[in-house]
């Protein structure tokens, strides 16, 4: 009992908790249909590849994962979200095509710059946008939403302009393997893994973490006690910018093509819900990375799940919505507050019982 | 102060010179068309075909506004090609609704509106005729094709539609529907939403195939770019496709990519939604021009196309000549 109970108070516990409850409605749907109850978990090996649901999830869930390292550490530092997340994978797309197809050719097989090239220009340009974003947060004191705002419209008309209007594809089997497979494992899946390892590496052995959180807490208290807050600030909206860059080289190379239009569309709401879902506050402060990720994967499993179950498309985003409200709402102070008064009522119950 | 008098006269200025630039061009039939915007190789070919059409050779001075999908701008583009008194105005709206108020303006000022290559929801009176394609004959055409193909075989099918809500996906899931209807051996497995995109097709066709995996034998994508997403799904997956394949792939819109894909036999049959439709509309105008009877609504017309070593009466069989004679 007491081990349950050390368990549930564990801060991931509830994030976690409702990953599972998300996956549980597929073995109840396959249980119903006669399939065999964990075939939403089955991973096996099909023509030379990793294959099942679950791997989905990971390969899928990849960009939103990549973003929320970037998300919790803005939504930590400043309180506010970085919302150009989106269109800047967008113009990461517009950028590294157009180089490597060289401007105004929309489909070619081989490249016109080295590989190399196009995606540090990509990543670059991705840094630039963090970095313009940070300036304008952290030095000019714009409240974040309307700082990023300017390039959440504008990053995607650049990339246009660079694609010069058209989807730019460049088919080239080495630019591909990004968005397919190395050996039998999905790429994505790999670049994810990197990504977090780096991001928890240099949480763990650096003070970075706790200087954010510090700042995110206390702006003027952490600047007197001799931090530099605003560059703080600044770094954490670079690595943010960073991050939306590495996402959109994998949703680049996806589909092999920039089609600036809709690579990342939407994807900054799932980045700062990932956040929420994880159950960090929007308010800045105190941080949990691996919430963060837990959330983003468990964004993607609600998509893979209404996707799984063949609910209507023109349905399923009302389906989600109520996952959603159901997740926040377990998590919210009210009803915690309520959990532990119910729990402390039953365990009275059993201490009268027993005397 | 005087900063404002300046800024003023300069406006003045520059609306006085637009005016004397637009009397000056007197001779010419002087066409405003408010394009939806640029969001595919298709509307590309769309606005490249009415700049050719409509040029100063042809006596036409033609204002191409592009409206960037944004309902307020076409709107707003309309508004001024009417206070510009224009001969003739063409509108491709990007939303069906809402345009009563300003066809009755465009009406009151006696300016024939043809609508073109969508739907509109307003009263047939208030403006003068329609061009366009009918989405729901493109279903009809992809299903005939599939009948004939099948030949009383069976059929599990797998749909991958377009954006929920756009004209073009309902007029394909309806009219392959009601072809279906006439089949009972045919059988809709699943259909969901792409989005039109590539990695949509792609995250749906992945579904699909754990879903379904080793029951269906044909695949139906509403657009070239999904067909391309469901086609890197199933090489991931190991399964075969196209003429030599498992899966017969059927797609709609027919680009340059996507005929390429056919003439490799990678899509069985590509329906083709045609953009080329400004000649169409200046025959209207001419007609108009010369004060004849106009026909009121014109279909363009619509072809499809099938890998090499299938035959059709519904499709084209693709040839390298076909390809390359494409205007698009």
């Amino acid at each position: 009992m007491s081990s349950l109970k050390k368990l549930t108070q564990k801060r991931l516990f509830l994030p976690v908790f409702s990953m599972i409850l998300v996956m549980l409605i597929n073995v109840i749907y396959d249980a119903a249909c006669g399939n065999a109850p964990f075939n939403f978990f089955m991973i096996t090996i099909k023509n030379g590849v990793l294959y099942g649901r679950l791997i989905d999830i990971l390969n899928r869930g990849t960009e939103a994962a990549i973003l929320a390292i970037g998300m919790t550490l803005v939504v930590s530092s400043s309180a506010g979200t970085d919302i150009s997340v989106g269109s800047v994978m967008s113009l990461y797309g517009g950028m590294c095509c157009m180089l490597l197809a060289g401007f105004g050719n929309v489909n070619v097989s081989s490249y016109a710059v080295p590989l190399i090239v196009g995606i540090g220009a990509g990543l670059l340009t991705a840094c630039a946008c963090g970095l313009f974003n940070g300036f304008l947060v952290a030095y000019m004191n714009i409240q974040p939403m309307v700082a990023t705002l300017i390039l959440w419209s504008a990053g995607r008309a650049i990339g246009l302009l660079l694609c010069n209007s058209q989807i730019v594809y460049v088919r080239v089997p080495s630019f591909q393997k990004i968005g397919g497979y190395v050996g039998f494992i999905p790429t994505p899946i790999i670049v994810a893994a990197l990504c977090i390892l780096v991001a928890s590496l240099v949480l763990k052995f650096t003070a970075l973490g706790t200087y954010i959180q510090s700042v995110g807490i206390n702006k003027k208290a952490s600047r007197i006690a001799g931090f530099n807050s605003a560059k703080i600030i600044l770094l954490c909206y670079v690595i943010c910018g960073l991050c939306a860059g590495l996402a959109g080289m994998v949703a680049t190379s996806r589909i092999y093509s920039a089609d600036t239009n809709n690579i990342g569309l939407n994807l900054e709401l799932d980045a700062i819900l990932a956040v929420a879902l994880g159950g960090n506050s929007l308010g800045g402060g105190k941080f949990n990375l691996a919430g963060s990720l837990i959330g983003a994967y468990t964004i993607q499993a609600i998509d893979t799940t209404l996707l799984a179950l063949g609910v209507s498309t023109a349905q399923s985003p009302v389906f989600k919505a109520i996952v959603v409200i159901l997740i926040v709402v377990i998590q919210s102070e009210p009803a915690k507050e309520f959990f532990k008064k119910m729990s402390k009522r039953r365990a009275m119950a059993k201490g009268a019982t027993q005397a | 102060m005087n900063k404002k008098v300046l800024g003023v006269l300069a406006c003045t200025a520059v609306a006085a010179s637009m005016a004397v630039g637009a009397s000056a061009e007197g001779d010419l039939i002087t066409v405003g068309y408010a394009q939806v915007g640029h969001e595919s190789d298709w509307r590309t070919a769309n606005t490249k075909n009415y700049e050719d059409v409509f040029s100063a050779e042809n006596g036409y001075e033609l204002s191409l506004i592009d409206c960037d999908n944004d309902n307020a701008t076409q709107l707003e583009a309309v508004r001024n090609f009417i206070t510009q008194e224009l001969d003739y105005i063409i509108i491709a709206p990007i939303q069906s609704a809402g345009w009563d108020t300003v066809l009755q303006e465009a009406q009151d000022a006696g300016i024939p509106v043809i609508i073109a290559d969508r739907e509109i929801e307003a009263d047939a009176s208030l403006y003068d005729a329609w061009v366009g394609t009918n989405t729901k004959n493109e279903g009809i055409t992809a299903g005939n094709w599939l009948a004939e193909q099948l030949d009383g075989a069976e059929a599990k099918i797998l749909q991958i539609e377009g954006s929920v809500g756009a004209s073009a996906a309902i007029g394909r899931t309806d009219g392959f529907a009601e072809v279906m209807a006439e089949h009972s051996e045919w059988e809709m497995l699943d259909s969901q939403s792409g989005d039109f995109t590539q990695d949509g097709g792609q995250a749906v066709m992945e579904s699909f195939i754990k879903s379904y995996e080793g029951q269906f034998n044909v695949v139906i994508c509403q657009n070239d770019n999904e067909a391309y997403g469901a086609m890197d799904a199933m090489d991931a997956a190991g399964i075969t496709y196209g003429v030599d394949g498992d899966v017969i792939l059927i797609s709609f819109d027919a680009t340059h990519d996507g005929l390429q894909y056919t003439l490799d036999g990678k899509i069985n049959c590509n329906v083709e939604c045609n953009p080329i439709q400004a000649e169409t509309v200046k025959g209207v105008i001419e007609a108009m021009q010369a004060g004849e009877e106009f026909e009121t609504t014109t279909l363009v017309e619509d072809q499809a196309f099938c890998a090499p070593g299938i035959e059709s009466e519904y499709a084209t069989t693709m040839t390298d000549e076909i390809l390359a004679g494409r205007a698009y």
